[in-house]
């Protein structure tokens, strides 16, 4: 997985590279323009920009930035441009160096398109293309089956809800008449009040959800960490998977605020954040524990974003900061460790600290952050969570119980990735040789760290630049968000800290037994991942079993499924409009009438029964002069002659070929079909019934009158057939020769390849 | 007429339907010339046949004297009896063709391109 290349740069290859170093260059450059927006987004401005796309559908290509996209748009590029600095020496030396970076900055353009789009199908082809990316990313090392397999589940179960997420917006759009957002949202409570109000909010969780892991669709995330930890660190910690929580506080104003949200967004958020935080523990692997605490650390927002009091959103927005800070420090931190000493396993890792005492001081400030210790940000916003725990609609207690247990079980994690492999007694094995990251591996993580540190102490900093703009754009302007403080005196949430931190260090002491304990449960357990394979199995087996329902590969069956077809979609829509009304008025006939008719039902009767070949192409031929016959009583002599022709060359090869051909039946074998006989009066009389209806009704002359009319004065022809072949319809008949050319061209073909490959 | 017509029809359509289901290839041709004709007299049948008289404008006239048939089936129909004669023609061909390849007139025997599997 971890790309393990020589550190000190002594192989020659060079890592002041243009693909090492471009795209840092962009993402810190977006990110700079970015930050300079901060101060009036802060004044509650907002900036939007549009470009048409595809009008006639109400698509454009329009961009928004408020206090929740400068928020995700910042994390992104400022993540991004440290965790690319990372990738570029953690990948050195790879031979697709150049390819794993140009599928990052692709990755971040979608994911930057994704959280400032202000149109809805905009945002619907970001999403995907995020999707499609990260695909790219987890699969990079694809000469792996595991690493195939994760990023075909990820794509799948991601583009799955993608889809559903696109019906969602249609209907969205449908009823609100516009896939603006900023429209969408100026409109008020238009869609929680709608009918179409519960499907929308399905399909758009559904993609939420299986964006950003939500239970039951969790099991992706821990998969995806096949990708090279850079790609962890970047799109399962602070990006990709909080595409799903941006999509619900992006619709929060338009589909929050009813029971249904509260209870639904509460109740799975917090069974993932629990859920999450136990598996988290189950972990030897550092980067599945992390991936198991970024699964917490999403169901906790969505929990908070459940509801619409302002401390819930001021907790999510402050944790969605955190998390992210701390995460991407950890992941990074675990790609050093991985780097340097070839193992994630935490039970061979120990005493590293004095090895790696950047490293180690980096992961130790991100997880004390992560464990909330004071005077740390993931302190205040641990305070937050609890103080908007307190207050929240549906059930203080069971938020509470939800998110103490979380933060818990968050604390002895923290302390298994971060404490364990630094600062544990243990004797190293030789062949680990641990030394200290290079330079460009440190800077993210002490960066982001730092940050950590730095809004602890200076929480009014976070506050007013991004966390109270963004719960507003949640919200609206007038909401107010609570306010981010290091010592808040003694109440609640202070009690509850001190709770969680006795509770996370008694875990941590335990958490060897207790991941015993939960490995042996764990075998018992509904397994996802085995159930995914049982799902897509399934599907495989549906596909068979359909396509040896549908294509036996029999031609009869065929042809009968299409005849049998037509009856039904004739004869059902007959019925089902109720529009059979057939007066059948018996003319008076000639008796020539009687006599054709009489030639081509004879015709048809001895093609039919016959099994000689002399006699069916002798019924084929009465048949074929009976219609000519018709065609002569009833005024078209053009016609007469050519079907005359036809019919007589029609009768010739037939007769040709027939004759080099065995016999119709097997002698003495005569098969009576009564299913399909009943089949052929079903259609013969359908088109009789239709026919008739057709001839009952009234004739639209307007086209013949127009070339009765135009015939002689325009084209100069008073044969009206032959100048609407030749000359109005000439197109047709063009057409209609080159058909006959290429059965020509087809049947010689046929014909010239026997004798190559037959010199008989 | 076209009372007569329309039954007419359904007589050939029913013949057609009932040769082209048949295992023979052979008499799947049969029934595709058949059904090929029952479509020219649907079409023929549904520009009503109250006349004898030809599309023909005569000389020295600007449009047809009197009433006339209706052009405009004529000329679909005429198109498609020379198109149903090309199908008609390669269908024939390579039934010829088939039987010479793999000695059999039976459809359910022409297993070339999706032979049957053994397990089902």
């Amino acid at each position: 997985m971890g790309a393990k290349t020589t550190t000190d740069g002594a192989t020659g290859s060079r890592w002041l590279t243009l693909e090492g170093l471009l795209p840092v260059a962009i993402a810190a450059l977006i990110f700079a323009w970015l930050a300079q927006a901060i101060p009036a987004v802060g004044a509650g401005e907002v900036v939007r920009y549009s470009w048409d796309w595809v009008p006639s559908l109400g698509i454009a290509l329009s961009f928004l930035i408020d206090g929740l996209s400068l928020t995700f748009g910042l994390l992104i590029t400022g993540i991004g441009a440290l965790v690319f600095l990372y990738a570029s020496k953690y990948m050195q030396g790879h031979a697709h160096l150049a390819r794993f970076m140009l599928f990052l900055v692709l990755f971040m353009a979608s994911m930057l398109g994704l959280v400032l789009a202000d149109n809805l199908l905009t945002l619907f082809v970001f999403w995907e293309l995020t999707t499609i990316t990260s695909y790219l990313l987890i699969g990079f090392d694809h000469a792996t089956a595991k690493a195939r397999r994760s990023a075909l589940q990820a794509l799948l179960l991601t583009g799955t809800g993608g889809l559903a997420l696109l019906a969602g917006f249609i209907l969205i759009g449908t009823v609100t008449g516009t896939f603006e957002l900023s429209e969408i949202r100026a409109q008020g409570d238009v869609l929680q009040e709608h009918a179409l109000y519960l499907p929308i909010l399905i399909l758009v969780l559904a993609g939420a959800f299986t964006k950003s892991a939500q239970f039951p669709f969790h099991f992706w995330l821990p998969n995806a960490m096949a990708a090279p930890t850079p790609v962890s660190a970047y799109l399962h910690s602070a990006t990709m998977v909080k595409a799903g929580v941006y999509l619900m506080a992006r619709m929060h104003p338009n589909l929050g605020g009813t029971e249904i949200w509260l209870w639904t967004l509460t109740i799975f958020g917090a069974f993932t954040a629990v859920f999450a935080s136990f598996m988290a523990l189950k972990q030897t692997d550092l980067k599945q524990s992390l991936a198991y605490t970024t699964l917490m650390a999403l169901g906790t927002l969505t929990l908070f974003l459940a509801s619409d009091i302002g401390y819930a959103i001021t907790a999510a927005m402050t944790f969605l900061i955190v998390h992210s800070l701390y995460k991407a420090t950890l992941f990074l931190v675990v790609g050093v460790i991985d780097h340097e000493t070839g193992t994630r396993d935490v039970d061979r890792l120990g005493g590293l600290a004095r090895a790696m005492p950047v490293t180690a001081f980096a992961a130790a400030i991100a997880a004390l952050s992560m464990s909330g210790i004071p005077p740390f940000i993931g302190f205040i916003s641990k305070e937050i969570k609890y103080a908007a725990a307190l207050g929240v609609e549906s059930e203080p207690v069971f938020v509470i119980g939800a998110v103490l247990l979380a933060n818990a079980l968050m604390l002895a994690v923290a302390a298994v990735v971060a404490f364990s492999p630094f600062w544990r007694n243990k004797h190293l094995a030789a062949e680990l040789s641990p030394h200290e990251g290079p330079w460009q591996m440190l800077m993210g993580p002490v960066i982001l760290a730092t940050l950590g540190a730095i809004f602890g102490v200076f929480p009014s900093l976070l506050a007013a630049s991004l966390v109270n703009p963004g719960v507003a754009a949640i919200l609206g302007p007038e909401a107010e968000p609570a306010k981010l403080k290091l010592w808040a005196g003694v109440n609640l949430p202070l009690i509850l800290s001190i709770v969680t931190i006795a509770l996370g260090i008694a875990i941590y002491i335990y958490s060897r037994p207790m991941r015993a304990a939960l490995q042996a449960m764990g075998e018992r357990l509904v397994n996802f991942d085995r159930g995914w394979d049982r799902v897509l199995d399934g599907l495989k087996w549906l596909a068979a079993w359909q396509t040896d329902l549908i294509q036996s590969g029999v031609l009869r069956r065929y042809l009968f499924i299409t005849f049998l077809t037509l009856l039904i979609g004739i004869g059902g829509t007959i019925i089902a409009k109720d529009a059979l009304s057939v007066t059948v008025a018996w003319p008076d006939l000639l008796l020539k009438h009687w006599v054709v008719v009489a030639l081509i039902v004879a015709g048809a009767m001895l093609t039919l029964t016959t099994s000689s070949r002399i006699a069916a192409i002798a019924g084929l031929g009465a048949v074929g002069i009976g219609v000519a016959l018709i065609f002569i009583i009833f005024g078209a002599p053009d016609v007469a002659i050519t079907q005359l022709l036809v019919e007589t060359l029609v009768v010739v090869l037939f007769g040709v070929a027939a004759l080099k051909l065995p016999r119709l039946d097997d002698s003495g074998r005569k098969t009576h079909r009564p299913l399909d006989a009943l089949l052929a009066v079903g259609v013969g009389a359908i088109v009789t019934v239709v026919l008739l209806m057709v001839t009952a009704g009234p004739l639209d002359r307007r086209l013949t009158t127009y070339f009765e009319e135009t015939s002689w004065p325009e084209a100069f022809g008073r044969n009206i057939v032959n100048v609407i072949l030749v000359d109005f319809r000439a197109l047709d008949t063009f057409g209609e020769i080159a058909v006959v050319v290429i059965a020509a061209l087809g049947a010689y073909a046929l014909l010239k390849g026997r004798k190559q490959d037959d010199p008989r | 007429m076209e009372v007569m017509l329309s039954v007419l029809v359904g007589v050939l359509v029913t013949a057609a339907v009932y040769l082209m289901l048949a295992r023979n290839v052979l008499r799947f041709l049969l029934g595709l010339i058949l059904i090929s004709n029952a479509a020219n007299l649907t079409i023929f049948a549904a520009g009503r046949l109250n006349t004898s008289a030809p599309p023909l404008i005569p000389e020295g006239a600007e449009a047809p004297v009197g009433f006339v048939a209706n052009a405009l089936p004529q000329a679909l129909v005429l198109t498609a009896i020379v198109i149903g004669f090309g199908l008609f023609a390669f269908a024939l061909v390579l039934v010829f063709r088939a039987y010479e390849a793999l000695g059999t007139l039976n459809s359910d025997e022409m297993r070339v391109a999706e032979p049957v599997e053994d397990e089902r």
